[in-house]
């Protein structure tokens, strides 16, 4: 292999060298050192993306610890290969189905209105007059894509605890619920409310991202559409949703291809873990964490693990190819 | 040369926004779109402020009349009892929030510049197989129960610090960002000419590259900064619920939700009275707030770091 290299490394050097008369001293010490400056972000790489690649075989096992041995040992010896008896078993249990519909429902109504929200509000406040209340209000939207999941969670508290909640002090005198509702196991209260929290948060983010394209269009561009007679309606259809669209279909493949994954704090940390709300929070990644650290069946979550990465990398891909195909351009690769 | 382009550019400009006087909305229209952005801003306010007005109110404010923007009385109570206690948890935790975070940034930071400014160099011979080497993971992990049982049963992470920093402190979106900088502004005649002068790549990168590169490492510092403070997946992943000496903030505000006995537990311990009544309820916020309280004050000065870091790093492959 480096006797391949160094004849065709040469010429390049000399190449190089005669372009620069002479000043770069040999590109193969900058291979090196270039090479040991980032060895430590490839170790890195190694170690917590790599080598979890190589570890989805333990979805093909059924993982039994011995004591007192080293995991490898438990892995590799200990446990016997289960083939696809791990996917039939995940596949057969109770929560299969509603986890995959949560997932996927959830994530198509959040794609579409993560899109279609953003992009209105990043042109109607372009419209404003006055750029310092623009400028307040994107600062203040901006600010729950800050904050945890945590955090929120509190903030949703505040309104929805049964006892001190602001809603069960302010909503049953006006004789909107019963009084002392119980907000945590109102499931129909929280399918949308699961919609509103999504939006409410990367609301500000989203907006501000299709403002920075935005600014970024040429005005020149609405003058000739003002002198042809173009309404503001036709200047927003013909000039900014197509100037929008290569940044617009770069935040669409992000998000189908990660439609199998779902934000594991909306789901979980936000409604506080509520058991009743388990039909609509049960979400694949829910599912992963509670099988893994809960109830530690191992089997299970790892193979709802790989589903979930094997489908997300088929679904990027095809996402890709998909955007690829209506504007080359636009592709993520 | 560059006094007659701003001769020039500045009736352009000012021709622009004549034009874009003439294309704006109708006054009706910018005062009902105001209107809707004023509301908006609010929705997204609001809450925060609730959670702040609570944690300032009277504990009894709170029993009588439950959260509320208008509380009966006024107390700072919750804080004082919070900040006491200098040997408590609870100082404790911010103080390993901070530390993690400092650390997990300055790692990150080395981490994502070093491959991002390697990658960056056209006649960096690897960079076609890196790019792939960091571009792969975008597309494929091996899932949280791989991840996990090699932070824990191979690399031993549980319960340390390193696994509230190690697992996130490397992100092939950072990486791109920063190359994608490296390429359009560090011009390569710079490196030349510091070549000629008998630099080695560590010191180019760490005397010219990261000096020229400082709104990229704000971004991505920044980035970091805001990831670490606010993680609290790693902490629950990580951490046995026992260890409370390694709790980060947001992993305190977890075990709150659920037993204020976080609190009742270390008061018996120190020896001080279980009568005296503990104002559980505005502690709660007030803890909410000491996590709130830096992000808010300063995102919007760095907001505009945020919104470049969107726009240099046109995420491509």
């Amino acid at each position: 292999m480096d006797k391949t290299l160094k004849p065709s490394q040469a010429p390049v050097a000399v190449k190089h060298k005669k372009k620069k008369n002479g000043g770069s001293n040999g590109s193969s010490f900058d291979n090196l050192e270039l090479f040991l400056l980032h060895l430590p972000t490839t170790i890195w790489y190694l170690i917590f993306c790599y080598a979890p690649i190589f570890g989805i075989v333990i979805a093909f096992m059924d993982y039994s610890v011995s004591p007192g041995r080293s995991f490898l040992y438990s892995l590799f010896i200990n446990s016997k290969f289960r083939g696809l008896g791990n996917f039939r078993a995940l596949f057969n249990s109770t929560y299969f189905n509603i986890m995959l519909r949560n997932t996927l429902v959830y994530n198509i109504i959040f794609i579409t209105l993560g899109v279609v929200i953003p992009v209105t509000l990043a042109i109607l406040i372009n419209q404003l007059y006055s750029k310092r209340l623009a400028k307040v209000c994107q600062t203040m939207m901006f600010l729950p894509h800050f904050l945890s999941w945590v955090v929120i969670g509190y903030f949703v508290y505040a309104f929805l605890a049964t006892d001190a909640g602001l809603f069960n002090r302010v909503l049953p005198s006006l004789g909107l619920v019963e009084a002392r509702h119980r907000w945590y196991e109102d499931i129909g209260f929280w399918r949308w409310f699961l919609v509103f929290l999504n939006q409410w948060k990367g609301m500000g983010y989203g907006m501000v991202v299709y403002l920075a394209s935005i600014s970024g269009i040429d005005a020149e561009l609405y003058e000739a559409a003002l002198i042809d007679g173009a309404s503001k309606w036709k200047q927003t259809r013909y000039i900014t949703i197509p100037l929008l669209r290569p940044i617009m279909s770069i935040m669409l493949i992000l998000a189908v291809g990660s439609i199998f994954r779902s934000d594991f704090g909306l789901f979980y940390q936000a409604p506080r873990n509520s058991g009743g709300l388990t039909d609509v929070t049960m979400t694949i990644d829910v599912y992963v964490f509670k099988a893994l650290l809960v109830n530690s069946n191992i089997n299970l979550s790892s193979s709802s693990s790989l589903l979930q990465s094997v489908c997300g990398c088929i679904m990027i891909i095809l996402s890709n190819v998909a955007v690829k195909r209506i504007d080359p351009e636009a592709g993520l690769f | 040369m560059s006094v007659s382009a701003n001769v020039v550019q500045k009736p352009k400009k000012k021709h622009i926004d004549a034009v874009l006087k003439y294309t704006r909305v109708s006054p009706v229209t910018n005062i009902l779109i105001s209107v809707l952005f004023i509301l908006l801003a609010l929705l997204c306010f609001l809450p925060a402020l609730l959670v702040a007005i609570v944690s300032f109110s009277s504990e009894s404010s709170v029993i009588t009349k439950g959260y509320s923007y208008v509380p009966l009385a006024w107390s700072v109570e919750s804080y004082t009892y919070l900040f006491q206690q200098s040997s408590s948890y609870i100082v404790r935790s911010f103080l390993n929030s901070i530390g993690v975070t400092l650390v997990g940034t300055v790692i990150g930071l080395v981490m994502c510049s070093t491959m991002g400014y390697a990658l960056s160099r056209p006649n960096y011979r690897l960079r076609g197989l890196f790019t792939w080497f960091i571009f792969i993971p975008m597309l494929f992990s091996g899932g949280l129960v791989a991840s996990y049982m090699i932070n824990v049963q191979i690399l031993g992470l549980k319960n340390t610090y390193w696994a509230l920093i190690l697992p996130i402190c490397c992100s092939s979106f950072y990486i791109i960002i920063m190359r994608t900088f490296f390429q359009t502004s560090v011009p390569e005649a710079i490196i030349e000419s510091a070549k000629i002068d008998g630099a080695r790549q560590l010191r180019i990168f760490a005397q010219i590259v990261l000096p020229i590169s400082l709104p990229a490492i704000a971004t991505i510092g920044l980035f970091f900064t805001f990831a670490y403070w606010n993680d609290w997946m790693m902490a629950k992943y990580y951490l046995d619920t026992n260890k409370q000496d390694l709790f980060p903030l947001q992993y305190v505000l977890i075990s709150l939700e659920t037993n204020i006995d976080f609190l009742t537990r270390q008061k018996q311990f120190m020896g001080v009275d279980a009568n005296t009544s503990l104002p559980s309820e505005t502690i709660r916020m007030a803890m909410v707030m000491v996590s709130v309280i830096p992000i808010a004050c300063s995102y919007p000065f760095f907001q505009k770091y945020f919104i470049s870091g969107l726009t240099i790093g046109a995420v491509k492959g």
